[in-house]
């Protein structure tokens, strides 16, 4: 099937949309006769756009589906349901060959920067690697070129060039990720938890790294992570996932100052604050049991067994996904 | 200074003697617990908290570590003069530790039932049918729903903040006077962080226990800590009370740190001060202040000497530093 080239994306116009994305996991049982007895509901029907030059936060517990969320849009796993377009192209029609196209416009931060580098490689065939596979430079002494010009970008000396990554720290290594997402030239980048590994003097460096760059190349953002202070200091929208679905999703201060959804609200008030006095007089909402299991969603609202405001109408129906002020889109009956 | 501590550490000093050198892990430790109290040990990866708490409980391997210094009075006795078998005797039962993943932590193969019970059967030498009993109160008491059942099951069974329930439950099993806290929200989602906060400050106040909370996360110990030590390198570089630590910091490095976080209940006003460089490497023997290399105040003599820990204003607030902060000059 003919599938359009890229087209170029204006600053704040859509880059990314989404559209009722599902991805589920089947689970199979019997060894010879394998019959699908469940699936694991990873994601269940997510729907944004995330504009150029725009940092989205998607926060959410752990399991909430916030990184099968990410990975999917990348193509990384295969789409049950709806669509992802990037830069105008889908990826549900896109062949091997355009998907290969569109990672170069889209590229990807891990969250551990132990696990995500090749022990055995040196930095210049890691940041080399998507040079290689894309066959941008083909000449050698280019490619290591462009190498010398990431680890600049980045704030590694050139210098360590040919050093493996166990002679690196934590936030160093995480520079050598940032450099390789960046080495194709990339319009959008999905940042996986990227600064969860490192310690607090650290993940400020490399935040800041991710704003100059954002800044100096018009990077689109998917900032993925559970850290809600630093979501909202680095992202300009932010949207709210529990269990498979998006519950909530505006801009940042307006979803920390009037977060609607009651499981929006319970997850704020968690986070602590680091001001003793403050810290006292804060009312917080603590949430009972943790998060029910995606192969067995609740019925209706899928928080209501755990939402403190929960009524009849949450158990039976879920709720539509709806806008409640321009631009405040929230799922929930009783707002 | 309360003039009794439940346990009062001094000078200590811990390495380990590896293949690549020696590593200075702990370098002259020095503080005190009052009965009841909680205090925060804070600082980021490989600043000697946890070593600090593995050396006074003995559970530091020795070779290749080496307490080359110090002493530990707990009741009177200094604990690195007891032997290992008196020491079993106060593990667990005297001082009790919660480690962080609650999963490497718990035995996989064992039923939860059976580890809770191990304590209560060395330390209490109670009967079968007493354990039961008092493990179901205890997990009642930690909010774990059905403990009856939950006795039989396996860790893996168990989810995450319900496994560090279960720890939490076990260490407390003999009415211990210190908890040691090591960093027992971290592998948790902020929910259920609040929820096993919430958990040990009303056991704490329930059984008066004193609590040693580790941590690296700021905004915890703002919620739970009396008083907070801050590491940096294997040194205390500042202790304070909480309100004092948050409002007016004195060192350097508590300062950086403070203003490296982001806040989740302000707008953003500017962009994180990052701290530039890396901690120092331990396999290097100290010399002089251990956060020079990354200091904005830096002046020659930190690099010569460490300075010592001086109280430098009111409610035995001390620092660690040569320079006065509030006037950026040398003291």
């Amino acid at each position: 099937m003919a599938v359009p080239p890229p087209t170029p994306v204006e600053k704040d116009q859509p880059l990314i949309q989404v559209q009722q994305l599902k991805k589920h996991f089947p689970i199979r049982q019997g060894l010879i006769f394998e019959k699908e007895v469940g699936s694991v509901k990873a994601v269940d029907g997510i729907t944004f756009d995330i504009r150029k030059g725009e940092t989205l936060g998607l926060v959410g517990e752990s399991g909430c589906g916030k990184t099968t969320a990410g990975r999917t849009i990348l193509g990384l796993y295969p789409i049950t349901s709806g669509s992802v377009m990037i830069a105008g192209i889908s990826l549900e029609h896109a062949d091997n060959e355009h998907i290969k196209r569109l990672r170069r416009k889209a590229q990807m931060i891990f969250q551990d920067p132990y696990a995500s580098l090749n022990p055995r490689w040196t930095v210049s065939a890691i940041i080399g690697e998507p040079l290689r596979v894309h066959k941008l430079l083909p000449d050698v002494k280019a490619r290591d070129e462009r190498v010398h010009e990431l680890m600049l970008k980045v704030g590694l000396s050139p210098r360590l060039i040919n050093r493996f990554p166990h002679e690196f720290s934590g936030g160093q290594r995480q520079r050598i990720g940032v450099a390789r997402a960046l080495a194709v030239n990339p319009e959008f980048i999905v940042c996986d938890e990227p600064i969860s590994a490192l310690d607090v003097s650290i993940q400020a460096q490399v935040v800041n790294l991710l704003e100059d760059l954002q800044d100096e190349f018009t990077l689109t953002y998917l900032f993925i992570a559970h850290d809600l202070s630093m979501v909202r200091h680095i992202c300009d929208r932010v949207a709210v996932m529990y269990l498979g679905v998006i519950v909530e999703l505006t801009d940042r201060n307006e979803l920390y100052e009037n977060p609607l959804h009651p499981y929006s609200q319970a997850l704020l008030s968690a986070v602590p604050v680091p001001d003793p006095k403050l810290s006292r007089q804060r009312q917080r909402t603590i949430l009972p049991g943790d998060v029910p299991s995606p192969i067995n969603v609740p019925s209706g609202c899928r928080f209501h067994p755990r939402c403190p405001i929960a009524q009849e109408i949450c158990s039976q129906q879920e709720p539509e996904w709806r806008e409640l002020n321009p631009g405040h889109w929230v799922a929930c009956h009783l707002v | 200074m309360d003039p009794d501590p439940i346990l009062e550490v001094k000078d200590l000093r811990t390495r380990f003697h590896i293949a690549e050198g020696t590593v200075y892990a702990v370098n002259g430790v020095s503080f005190h617990l009052n009965h009841g109290e909680t205090i925060a040990l804070v600082g980021e990866s490989g600043c000697g908290k946890s070593v600090t708490m593995l050396s006074i409980m003995g559970l530091i391997p020795i070779p290749p570590g080496e307490i080359a210094s110090g002493q530990a009075f707990y009741n009177e006795q200094d604990l690195f003069k007891l032997t290992e078998q008196e020491m079993e005797q106060l593990r667990g039962k005297d001082i009790a530790m919660v480690f962080q993943d609650p999963m490497t932590a718990l035995n996989p193969v064992l039923t939860v039932g059976r580890q809770l019970g191990e304590t209560q059967r060395v330390h209490l030498g109670l009967s079968k049918d007493e354990i039961q009993k008092r493990s179901i109160e205890m997990l009642e008491k930690v909010g774990i729903p059905d403990p009856a059942r939950r006795l039989t099951e396996y860790p893996h069974q168990f989810s995450g903040g319900m496994r560090q329930r279960a720890m939490i439950a076990m260490a407390l099993s003999c009415m211990p006077s210190i908890l040691i806290a090591d960093e027992p929200t971290t592998a948790l989602d902020v929910t259920i962080q609040a929820q096993i906060v919430e958990l040990v400050q009303a056991i704490r106040e329930q059984f008066n226990m004193a609590v040693i909370w580790i941590t690296h996360d700021l905004g915890v110990v703002a919620e739970i800590a009396e008083r907070v030590l801050v590491m940096y390198a294997g040194f205390i570089v500042e202790e304070a009370v909480v309100d004092d630590l948050y409002e007016d910091p004195r060192h350097p490095y508590t300062l950086a740190l403070l203003d490296a976080l982001p806040r989740v209940d302000r707008r953003r006003d500017r962009r994180l001060r990052s701290i530039p460089g890396a901690p120092p490497n331990l396999l290097v023997a100290p010399k002089g202040c251990p956060f020079a290399a990354r200091c904005e105040l830096v002046f020659d003599h930190c690099r010569e000497e460490m300075p010592p820990l001086i109280q430098v204003a009111g409610n035995h607030h001390q620092a660690a530093c040569w320079i006065d902060v509030t006037t950026g000059k040398p003291r």
